[in-house]
């Protein structure tokens, strides 16, 4: 029974590290640039929408769309304002460049929400902690799970059926390819990150309405769920659900029959033993080197 | 090496030098004097910094060598200095070790664990060698945190109680000046002479490219592993440094946002230079130093209630506005400025 509590728990943890990995991959499918930053913007973009309902008093339901569409209009301007004119740059820049923009962030939450923990008024999502049987679902990871699902079904969606994302699946090839093909890889670049920022804030809203928010601590939950997309593989959209499941399945259970404490490091002992057997991960193309 | 007209090198000696003409020997001297003197002319407090700025560019040396020349990027750079600082504490603390003896063997401990965690290396690169530094970052603390909290204070941490050499109690933070200045110089000089030896261009052949390397011949995996050393061994230096300076250590002090700060600094400084270690390590440092004197002027002008916490949010903003204007404009760093200003200086009048 207690391994059915850590199940489901691990579950719905491992939907919103999907979540926050599906932002990362999104954007690192299409321009190559791996987003150290999604910690920060997820946070900044939830401390936004709870300002939104306590500060300026807005009901959930608008401050949601608000500060998804302000969370878009992050991810244009971290993309026109910071990694657009680093484009094809070696990979230390480009790393370089995220955690420059993840400290700005860092800098700016500081500056107007302090480092006291931020959290939604109760009841801002409808419904309350289910309990079935002995079992107990907290009902907003709950609804971080249904929200992630439709994520990843609408993500594939638009990849793999429309106009623009074969577009993006091009880009993701080869950016020469691509702009052979007369595709505006610059737009394609915004196109993901926005579309990525979008999905983070989605899980910062969730963790949120959960856990609270502060500055200090929030953005480093995204860091756990880095090694759910390298179990995964960086490039596959399937990759980050399933890592982000196990890697949250792994966390709960080690939690609860190890100990507590255990729990903060299993992500990072699994992403060391990912990188030494298989660095490019479950679904992760393999990459064949030549000089 | 590009050298003065009318500086011809006779022999073998005169080829190595570091300093070679008359003028940049009477330039040394005269910094190394001002260094020494330097406590006589400013306040306890510009000491703190100064004292703060060597321990960086300690560190830095190291972060230098594996991600400036050898092209392998670290994000654990602070976690390797709390595992010089925990194990130098530690061996004075239990085994009544003086901490002369104890910061070696630290080093060396240190060297060994950047090995192991410089592992993951062979197999992988880039971000997913970034990756596996990240995750020492968040691994390390842990342990020194959970493993043994008896031992190592938990996360309350220790306190460090300050060497002595000679009778002499190094408390104040002139005494720990010269101690740091010192090392930092022969640091500085040590690393130096890594970057132009068979060492150094080993590594930099790896950073170019690293298949191409080993069909050259170059020990990809022996040279990986040494520069891992070496990197680990400056911050296990540092981070003693760093413990004796702050008289305590905690986990608190090692943290990630430190890594990342250490990497935008090399940045800033220019990548795989050792002038521009300096450059940056005092560039940031300063910075950071500057925005507490100018936040209480920017808080004038901000609402009520959000100026308290100023100087805590402007230290990042700056540092990640400036290592974002430098990948931008200038990705070669200061050094480079540095560079264009002495072949300026070289030629003034003259355009060239």
């Amino acid at each position: 029974m207690l391994f059915l509590q850590y199940l489901v728990a691990g579950v719905l943890t491992g939907g919103l590290y999907g979540l926050i990995g599906l932002g990362i991959v999104i954007i690192y499918k299409s321009t190559k640039v791996f987003n150290f930053a999604v910690g920060a913007l997820m946070t900044f973009c939830a401390l936004v929408c709870v300002a939104l309902v306590t500060n300026v008093g807005l009901p959930f339901w608008l401050a949601l769309p608000i500060s998804l569409a302000f969370a878009a209009f992050l991810g244009l301007l971290t993309e026109r304002v910071g990694l657009r004119p680093l484009l094809a740059q070696p990979i230390l820049t480009l790393i370089m460049a995220t955690l420059a923009i993840e400290s700005i962030l860092y800098g700016t939450m500081l500056l107007f929400w302090e480092g006291y923990t931020i959290s939604f008024p109760q009841g801002v999502l409808p419904g309350q902690t289910i309990f079935l049987g002995p079992i107990f679902i907290p009902h907003e990871f709950l609804y971080a799970f249904i929200v992630a699902t439709a994520c990843f079904v609408l993500v594939g969606v638009f990849f793999f059926k429309t106009q623009m994302g074969l577009r993006m699946r091009v880009t993701a090839e080869s950016h020469v390819v691509a702009m052979a093909l007369g595709i505006n890889i610059t737009r394609i670049f915004a196109m993901s990150w926005m579309l990525a920022t979008v999905v983070g804030a989605l899980a910062g809203i969730f963790i949120g309405n959960r856990l609270g928010l502060q500055v200090a601590i929030t953005p480093s939950l995204a860091f756990k769920a880095l090694p759910a997309i390298i179990f995964g593989g960086l490039d596959s959209l399937a990759g980050a659900i399933i890592g982000g499941l196990t890697v949250g399945i792994l966390e709960k259970m080690a939690a609860g029959y190890i100990d507590p404490k255990v729990a903060e490091i299993t992500p990072y002992i699994i992403l060391l033993l990912v990188l030494l057997i298989r660095p490019q991960g479950l679904f992760g193309e393999e990459r064949i080197e030549r000089i | 090496m590009w050298r003065p007209c009318g500086v011809i090198d006779e022999t073998y000696e005169q080829d190595l030098a570091i300093v070679r003409t008359f003028p940049q020997w009477t330039l040394t001297v005269a910094a190394l004097g001002a260094l020494a003197l330097l406590p006589a002319y400013v306040s306890g407090v510009t000491l703190n910094t100064v004292n703060h700025i060597a321990i960086t560019i300690v560190a830095l040396h190291g972060v230098n060598i594996l991600t400036g020349l050898t092209g392998q990027i670290t994000l654990g750079q602070a976690a390797f200095m709390a595992i010089g600082a925990y194990s130098m504490e530690m061996m004075v603390r239990y085994w009544g070790l003086s901490f002369w003896i104890a910061t070696p063997i630290a080093m060396l401990i240190t060297g060994v664990a950047g090995v192991i965690i410089g592992l993951p290396s062979l197999r992988i690169k880039g971000f997913y060698l970034a990756m596996a530094t990240l995750a020492a970052q968040f691994i390390v603390p842990w342990i020194i945190v959970n493993v043994r909290p008896d031992l190592t204070g938990g996360t309350d941490g220790l306190t460090v109680s300050p060497p002595s050499i000679g009778g002499l109690q190094l408390t104040s933070q002139e005494s720990i000046f010269y101690l740091c200045a010192t090392v930092a110089v022969f640091s500085t000089v040590f690393a130096r002479n890594i970057a132009r030896s068979r060492y150094g261009r080993a590594f930099i052949a790896i950073r170019d490219n690293d298949i191409a390397a080993e069909i050259m011949g170059i020990a990809v995996v022996r040279y990986k592993l040494l520069s891992f050393f070496l990197c680990s061994l400056y911050a296990g230096l540092a981070g003693c440094l760093y413990a004796i300076w702050m008289r305590g250590i905690s986990v608190e002090h090692f943290t990630l946002h430190e890594s990342i700060w250490y990497l935008g600094m090399l940045i800033v400084g220019g990548m795989g230079s050792v002038v521009g270690v300096i450059l940056g390590a005092i560039m940031i440092r300063s910075l950071t130093i500057l925005v507490t004197y100018i936040g209480p002027w920017i808080a004038v002008f901000l609402p009520p209630g959000t100026g308290t916490v100023l100087e805590l949010g402007l230290g990042p903003i700056v540092f990640g506005v400036v290592v974002l204007a430098f990948l931008i404009y200038e990705p070669h760093g200061l050094a480079r400025i540095w560079e264009r200003f002495k072949a300026f200086y070289r030629l003034w009048p003259y355009s060239y």
